[in-house]
């Protein structure tokens, strides 16, 4: 246990203090003041349409353009692959509603994979069509977080076109190509070659899937993407080979959620206020850590009749490479940020440990997606804001802005939606044979296979339970409807919201407003986040994961 | 409506009657829906009614009625909140309505003594009307005649008569007045049926209600928790098929009750009707919520100097002779022409000349004449004798010797300066064109009222004294008075300008004010309270009227403001912070059914499931009738910072709101069991 804290406090504590520069860099990266070269560039290549302030409508319009012609482009690649380039294993053609779910996952910013990559995907696929994907979706979040703290600063909200560039080429590129050579340096392959047949000590003929792995596992990670190259993700020795590469992923992997958080503090010049944030954000991912860490400790009741040492905590499931306790550290923080890569199969953590990712996905916001988790933060930031704000006995104001009717509608929609599809989507799929006919265990397990994969598709997350037969028509355009729907959403009202703000006259702060940089608003932020973001899963919960717990226990 | 004390109970017994049998008549559907919380849970009960009837119920036929009944009266209970906070009001409008139904008029027909009677309704705006010693004053309007007594008791709840004159700042006669001596001619200012008394009738019923943008988006929220908590419940029934297993409506039902935020839908309305009435009760009538609210906003305070930060009078402090004049000589002359002064300020000159310079008593001659005080010359003044004394403001004495001798001016400015500075008011005094001295005129602060800065201060107010002096006086008492800044020798257009360039630096601002050229200011201003002795112009201008026109209730009156919204938010984070011991009460009743082992998560350990459900439910009902006081006294304000403010607040409604249901649950859950009622 005091090694898993240990990595866990290193991997974390190390990677929140690097944040810090990365933040200072994006902010300048993302929101230059004044003249600027790369500015020019991004201009000259957008074009006319990338010139000058569009304002929240006209940003909001680009940006879902720009994410409506990346997905029409991804679908033509992945449902024309097998008369495309750089097929040199000759993979066939892919379901239709395979194609739809797939298109979506990528463009959303989830990858949540119901195909195995070096099965069914050509090279292409992989890289003309799915990797740039993982550049410029989590590019068009990270735009959506600048355009959101410009507006809340009382300035124009910039041009969509410039700022997806300047994320993609000034912040992910740049950083996403250092990951790269560390991870070919860890021994991951990056290769255009096929696959290698390999004959075995016995004489059977293996054949072992490579590519351009490292320029894949990248961005995957920095992007909060979380697509793996291979279908068992960064379980497998070549995403992952060792202890380096785990650690290095596991960094990448929240770097930079945790950077955005800095970033809108300086964009909004209130670093006190991120600060804030920061801190709660870090609290829910240690407390979520150290819960999944503790419950691994207990050996899986699989081998409880086993005449095996039962003291090493839970290996099922995991790389032994990693230990019982890599797996869980990577679960929390792959499902707090959004990613959805995985270290170790979910399926196989105990119930309660299996219980972390899953409120990290409810909860969406304790770092979350690049850019779009800070912009979540901002939707339970709004509520604890009116809330605390009537408390204090004045109008509740953020930063100056009043929160009244409109906002506060749309901020509750953005949440209400996230438990809707989650709920909604979860309670269709256990009552029908859809889901019910699915699953690969019976009992409360096979219930949280399914309300774990539509908290991952609700999330923007990714990861699979797995244990679930998710490769069919229903699953496919449910979780694909459920990805597109929860990317947009709260991207469109956080805007929206922005924008009613910027209507109307800022009022000046005193010492009768509430302060949103101090332990009291804290309190208030944690609060709103536990009864908005998880007192609605209560139930579900009781009746998956706790009732599994429940079941079994000793 | 005498000026009561915020203490004065609302559970006053002779409302509670009416406002039981009102709590039947809200549950029309038609003004149920107004409140969408209570309206879902009016639909649950009404549901489970049916079902009960038709004999569907689950778990027994007492458990069913039990619960059936309990919701009900949760509904019952929000009814009833509402409807006792409008009890007061409506028997206030009732005792209005029969002073309005009983006014009569004698209207004049053209210039002459000649009138004809007729009922007050029929008034039209500009109608001339006599009213006599006992008449009640027919209408709003303005004197145009004369001078009388009038007891505005009707209104103010003060019985002391208060004088209204034709011409300046008194002139403004309310309908339903009573005119106890003299007799005045009032021209009528108000078109029928939209006079002050059908405002405040109005007002106090609450008929005039409409919901204020805070109350708007907190009910969007109530609404949203709604909708996600009944996405959480109604998703259960699908959960749970999953393992072939279902559960009974009647506890999804109870669930979805307990997880809505009743406790405040229930209380919203109640409390927005109290903080009216506690500003009624505080004698001043806003015009709309919106302003109550606003008043909790304030951030700048802009406070008249007289009658705010000192009390009306000056008092003369010291005699300050130019060379060649003794001090008996300027106070001789100063009494004498402050003989015939009543006002406050003349009859200090008097005191300060007897009792501090020996000047002996003297009365005037009946030759004597005098000059009264003219806000034109600024000047008063006595000729007995063929000596002219005059008194009066400074510059203006100076102006009236310069015919009759160049004065020492430099002198004079070093003494004006050094009176200035301290706070102080010159006075100059001159006789016979010769110009003897000053009478130093000292502001008094008004008892407390550092301490009543220092407070808004630490409520994050600033306060900005507004007054006619020379910016050295007004320094000097600002500084003394602990304000946050002054505007000294102020116009009403320079009132104006200051409102403008707060407001454009996003502040809202509160000022009150009664004469006629403050009314631009007051209907610029955020909070524009204006006094009921006032002009007309005033009144119709400003948003609030102080009825017992006194300027420091603006401090006050941002206090009943922003205890509003507390009342609100902290009842909303009561609400809200329940549902944890809610959940732990009904999920383990409702999912032991098909996983005994969830029992575990009943960590309060109730009796049965029938029981905790039961027990949930009655806690939920419970507590809306046991916050009404709550709710209509409001959470006690204190100017203590909006930090410190929120950690109480968050400690004692949301942590109470935690901990409270979970001993409230079990209370009732072992009375529940040990009555056998589950």
């Amino acid at each position: 246990m005091f090694d898993a804290l240990l990595l866990a406090t290193l991997i974390i504590g190390g990677t929140a203090l690097l944040s810090l520069p990365l933040a200072r860099y994006m902010a300048r990266a993302m929101d230059p003041q004044g003249f600027v070269r790369p500015t020019r560039w991004f201009e000259h290549i957008g074009g006319a349409a990338a010139r000058g302030d569009q304002g929240w409508q006209g940003y909001l319009f680009a940006l879902l353009g720009f994410n409506a012609a990346m997905f029409l482009v991804v679908f033509a690649i992945l449902a024309g692959q097998q008369w495309l380039p750089f097929n040199p294993d000759a993979k066939g053609a892919l379901d239709p509603a395979m194609v739809f779910n797939t298109s979506a996952s990528f463009v959303t910013n989830t990858n949540l994979q119901h195909y195995s990559g070096e099965v069914s995907l050509s090279y292409f696929s992989q890289l003309g069509g799915l990797m740039w994907l993982q550049f410029v979706s989590a590019a068009s979040g990270i735009a959506a977080l600048v355009a959101l703290a410009r507006g809340l600063a009382g300035r124009p909200f910039g041009n969509f076109f410039v700022d997806v560039q300047r994320s993609a080429f000034l912040v992910l590129l740049p950083l996403a190509i250092i990951v790269a050579l560390l991870l070919v340096a860890g021994g991951v392959p990056m290769t255009f070659a096929g696959a290698v047949h390999a004959t075995t000590l016995e004489g059977a003929v293996q054949t072992i899937a490579r590519g351009p792995v490292a320029a894949f596992v990248g961005i995957k990670q920095l992007g909060t993407n979380g697509g793996g190259f291979f279908g068992p993700n960064s379980t497998h020795p070549l995403e992952n080979p060792g202890f380096w590469t785990n650690a290095l992923s596991m960094a990448a992997i929240i770097i930079v959620p945790m950077a955005c958080v800095w970033m809108f503090g300086r964009i909004i010049g209130r670093p006190k206020h991120a600060r804030l944030i920061f801190a709660v954000m870090l609290g829910f991912l240690v407390l979520k850590t150290a819960g999944a860490l503790w419950f691994e400790q207990a050996p899986t009741r699989a081998f409880d009749s086993l005449p095996i040492a039962q003291n090493v905590g839970n290996l099922e499931g995991k790389e032994l490479r990693f230990g019982a306790a890599g797996g869980p550290i990577w679960a929390v923080l792959t499902t707090s940020t959004s990613n959805g890569s995985v270290g170790a199969m979910h399926d196989s953590l105990n119930p309660l440990t299996g219980l972390m990712p899953m409120i990290g996905m409810w909860l969406n916001a304790t770092f979350g997606g690049v850019g779009v988790g800070m912009i979540n933060m901002f939707l339970y930031i709004l509520v604890a804001v009116f809330v605390a704000g009537m408390m204090v006995g004045r109008t509740p104001e953020y930063l100056g802005h009043r929160v009244e009717g409109r906002e506060v509608k749309l901020a509750i929609m953005a949440l209400a939606a996230h438990a809707f599809f989650i709920l909604v989507g979860t309670a269709v799929f256990a009552a029908t044979s859809w889901g019910a006919g699915t699953v690969g265990n019976a009992g409360p397990h096979g219930f949280s296979e399914i309300l774990y994969e539509f908290s991952s598709a609700a999330a923007n997350n990714g990861s699979g339970f797995e244990g679930l037969g998710d490769a069919t028509v229903p699953w496919n355009i449910a979780t694909g409807i459920t990805m597109l729907a929860m990317r947009f959403i709260p991207v469109i009202l956080p805007i929206a919201i922005v924008g009613s703000f910027a209507a109307k006259r800022r009022a000046a702060e005193s010492a009768g407003t509430l302060g949103v940089e101090n332990g009291t608003f804290a309190v208030m932020l944690v609060i709103t986040i536990l009864i908005f973001g998880a007192l609605t899963f209560f139930p579900a919960a009781a009746i998956g994961p706790v009732a599994e717990h429940v079941t079994y226990m000793r | 409506m005498a000026s009561g004390s915020a203490s004065r109970s609302l559970f006053r017994r002779d409302l509670i009657g009416p406002a039981i049998g009102d709590s039947f008549r809200k549950l029309d559907p038609r003004l149920l829906i107004r409140n969408p919380v209570m309206f879902t849970t009016a639909v649950v009960a009404a549901l489970l009614t049916v079902l009960l009837i038709a004999g569907q119920g689950v778990g027994g036929i007492g458990f069913n009625v039990q619960l059936v009944f309990w919701l009900w009266l949760t509904v019952l209970f929000g009814n009833f909140a509402e409807a006792l906070a409008e009890g007061r009001g409506k028997a206030q409008a009732a005792s209005l309505r029969s002073t309005k139904a009983e006014l009569v008029a004698k209207r004049l027909r053209g210039k002459s003594e000649d009138h004809e009677t007729l009922p007050a309704s029929s008034l039209k705006r500009g109608d001339l009307v006599l009213v006599e010693t006992g008449d009640l004053i027919p209408a709003d309007g303005e004197v145009v005649e004369g001078v009388a007594s009038v007891n505005e008791a009707a209104i103010t709840g003060e019985s002391a008569p208060v004088i209204r004159e034709a011409g300046g700042d008194r002139s403004a006669v309310t309908a339903g007045t009573r005119v106890i001596s003299d007799r005045i001619t009032v021209r009528v200012t108000q078109e029928p049926g939209a006079g002050f008394l059908d405002r405040m009738i109005a007002l106090v019923e609450g008929a005039e209600r409409k919901k204020t943008p805070n109350e708007i988006a907190l009910t969007v929220l109530l609404v949203g928790l709604t909708i996600i908590f009944l996405v959480a419940v109604a998703t259960i029934p699908g959960f749970a098929a999953y393992s072939g297993d279902s559960v009974p409506v009647a506890l999804l039902a109870a669930l979805l009750v307990a997880l809505i935020p009743t406790t405040i839908a229930a209380l919203l309305s109640a409390i927005g009707i109290a903080g009216m009435d506690r500003l009624v009760r505080f004698n001043v009538l806003a015009k709309s919520g919106r302003a109550v609210e606003a008043a909790g906003d304030v951030d700048v305070l802009l406070l008249d100097k007289t009658g705010t930060v000192t009390v009306g009078d000056r008092h003369a402090v010291a005699f300050r002779p130019l060379k060649g004049v003794t001090v008996e000589q300027l106070a001789e002359a100063a009494h004498r022409a402050s003989l015939a002064d009543e006002t406050p300020e003349g009859r200090s000159i008097v005191k300060l000349a007897r009792e501090g310079h020996a000047i002996a008593a003297e009365t005037l001659n009946d030759d004597a004449e005098i000059i009264p005080f003219s806000a034109q010359t600024r000047i008063s003044g006595v000729r007995s004798g063929g000596l002219l004394i005059e008194k009066g403001a400074v510059d203006a004495i100076v102006k009236a010797c310069a015919a009759s001798g160049t004065p020492a001016a430099a002198e004079l400015r070093r003494i004006t300066d050094e009176i200035a500075r301290s706070g102080g008011t010159p006075l100059a005094v001159a006789q016979g064109g010769a110009l003897l001295g000053v009478v130093h005129l000292k502001d008094i602060l008004k008892a407390g009222i550092r301490e009543r800065f220092a407070e808004l201060r630490r409520m994050g107010i600033r306060t900005v004294m507004i007054t006619g002096d020379n910016p050295l006086t007004a320094a000097a008492i600002a500084a003394e008075a602990g304000v946050d800044d002054f505007l000294a020798e102020a116009t009403p257009e320079d009132k104006l300008a200051l409102i403008r360039k707060e407001q454009s630096e996003g502040r809202l601002v509160a000022m009150c004010g009664d004469g006629t050229n403050d009314a631009p200011a007051l209907a610029q201003a955020d909070v524009g309270v204006a006094m009921n002795t006032g002009t007309q112009a005033a009144r119709e201008a400003g948003n609030m009227v102080d009825l017992d026109s006194d300027p420091t209730k603006l401090i006050e009156v941002v206090g009943i403001g922003k205890q509003l919204l507390m009342t609100r938010g902290s009842l909303t984070t009561f609400s809200i912070a329940n549902d944890v011991a809610k959940y732990f009460a009904i999920i383990p009743a409702i999912f032991a059914i098909f996983y005994p082992k969830l029992g575990l998560l009943n960590i309060m350990g109730l009796a049965s499931q029938q029981s905790a459900v039961l027990s949930a439910i009655i806690f939920n009902a419970v507590i809306i009738p046991l916050l009404v006081p709550l709710a209509l006294k409001g959470v006690a304000y204190r100017p203590i910072g909006a930090d410190r403010l929120l950690l109480r607040n968050l400690c004692l409604y949301g942590l109470g709101g935690l901990i409270a249901p979970f001993i409230g649950i079990k209370l009732i859950d072992l009375a529940v069991s040990a009555l056998g009622l589950a």
